[in-house]
């Protein structure tokens, strides 16, 4: 196709993006997350807050604890997102998996993971989504899953396929998977986007770039595991994930 | 090889945590969950709501948040019952809670028109509820508070100047509902927290 299907209201370009988030990204501080003031994520520019935030350091803080999650909860069927319907769905079948831990590597046990995604053909099952490719069926493209002991985690799902948004002209997500992870406090929340390795799109998408340094950026992409691929039925990806902010115990210790 | 291997390292080395990134428009047939946000067991004699508008800094409510709430249980406990996402066993859909636990945990998507609304019991023990808010726009989540009541000993109210005080403030417009709006950004900006 040689014309946008529908024309965008002011058209910046790729171009205009990258010099964007490249002078973002010279002026950085090495913070780990994203700023939330970032012009080239369009959608940022009215919902980031202007005040800085307030630090708050009290051992009492209720934020210090969190919600709990258990065998009603989750079913064993949540972490298949294959087989939530009565087909099959379309596309490469893979195997996510990895451990969640806290910033001095210990487990983070028996906690909520949840993920969503696109099909394989980079379409959500939403209706505000109208990207023009094919719903599938046989895919929602969301699992939940507890933590075990180990604080592993693994989900069986389909590979979704990159997708065309409306930030700018010719803008295109790399594939990815949603998630979203509960520590065993609150101020450990995080929500999060797993990539996939080698993925063209990277250096375009000022969602993944806004995380601005290197390394932190890293962390977001998982890593091809052959020791993870299931034998004629999927391929594996690792995908560890390490939460931020003090919990009550983290306190403790670093008194 | 190198002397470095020979100091021995009492705790593991901080790893880098893994970072943020926005929620994005398209959760919405992910995360919210039947019953997120009914955390009181229905009529129970002490159920508060807690509601109010989500705002950018237009002005314009936002449609498209995701708020969670956390808080002890009236008794004060903060170990929070599990079953907020309780399954039927038969379809394995979500069924809301068995009404008995009470889990502290509140997870509403806003309407069309920016609105939220959530039905507990008073927090024992502090004033407040702890609120989280995610949105398409926002990369990294906001942590902020809504104050029941103006407690004069609670330190983080103490600390803030009046004009910024009361963004923190639910205002109780019947016995037993409040309303609380959040202002992401400008005029009113709520007060967002930064836990250390
Ligand atoms: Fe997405």
């Amino acid at each position: 196709m040689t014309e946008l299907p529908v024309a965008l209201p002011d058209g910046l370009s790729q171009e205009q993006i990258d010099a964007e988030v490249a002078k973002v990204q010279a002026g950085a501080d090495g913070g780990v997350h994203p700023p939330r003031d970032f012009p080239p994520y369009r959608s940022s520019t009215l919902r980031h807050p202007r005040q800085p935030l307030v630090p708050l350091r009290d051992p009492e803080a209720v934020e210090l604890s969190g919600p709990a999650f258990g065998v009603t909860d989750v079913t064993a069927l949540d972490r298949d997102l294959t087989r939530q319907h009565l087909g099959e769905p379309l596309g490469e079948r893979i195997t996510v998996s990895g451990r969640v831990t806290d910033r001095q590597g210990r487990p983070v046990r028996g906690q909520l993971v949840e993920l969503w995604q696109a099909n394989a053909s980079g379409r959500y099952a939403h209706q505000l989504d109208q990207h023009p490719a094919p719903l599938d069926p046989n895919f929602t493209g969301f699992g939940r899953c507890l933590t075990d002991d180990d604080g592993s985690y693994s989900f069986t799902t389909i590979k979704p396929g990159a997708y065309p948004w409306r930030n700018h002209v010719n803008a295109w997500r790399p594939a990815h998977i949603h998630f979203s992870v509960f520590g065993t406090a609150f101020t450990q929340r995080l929500v999060t986007q797993m990539y996939f390795p080698g993925d063209p799109l990277f250096a375009y998408d000022p969602v993944l770039q806004s995380v601005t340094d290197l390394a932190a950026r890293d962390r977001l992409v998982a890593a091809y595991d052959h020791d993870l691929s299931v034998p004629e039925w999927s391929l594996g990806y690792r995908w560890d994930i390490v939460l931020d902010g003090p919990s009550a115990t983290l306190f403790e210790e670093d008194q | 090889m190198s002397e470095t291997r020979l100091i021995p390292r009492t705790r593991p080395m901080p790893r880098i945590p893994t970072p943020s990134q926005t929620v994005g428009p398209f959760y919405g047939y992910a995360l919210p969950f039947t019953g997120g946000p009914e955390v009181a067991p229905v009529g129970h004699p002490d159920l508060i709501t807690v509601h109010g508008y989500v705002y950018d800094g237009a002005g314009q409510p936002v449609p498209d948040a995701l708020l969670e709430t956390w808080q002890p249980a009236p008794d004060g406990s903060r170990s929070g019952a599990p079953g907020s996402l309780r399954h039927d066993p038969v379809t394995g859909q979500v069924i809301g809670r068995d009404g008995v636990g009470f889990t502290g945990f509140g997870r509403i998507a806003t309407a069309a028109d920016g609105h939220y609304a959530v039905r507990t019991l008073p927090p024992g023990g502090v004033p407040y509820l702890s609120v989280l808010v995610f949105a398409r726009g926002l990369l990294h989540h906001l942590y902020t508070r809504a104050y029941l009541r103006p407690d004069p000993d609670d330190a983080l109210l103490a600390s803030l100047p009046a004009d910024r005080r009361g963004t923190l403030l639910a205002a109780e417009e019947r016995p037993g509902t409040y309303r609380f709006d959040i202002r992401l950004q400008g005029e009113g900006e709520t007060v967002f927290l930064e836990f250390r």
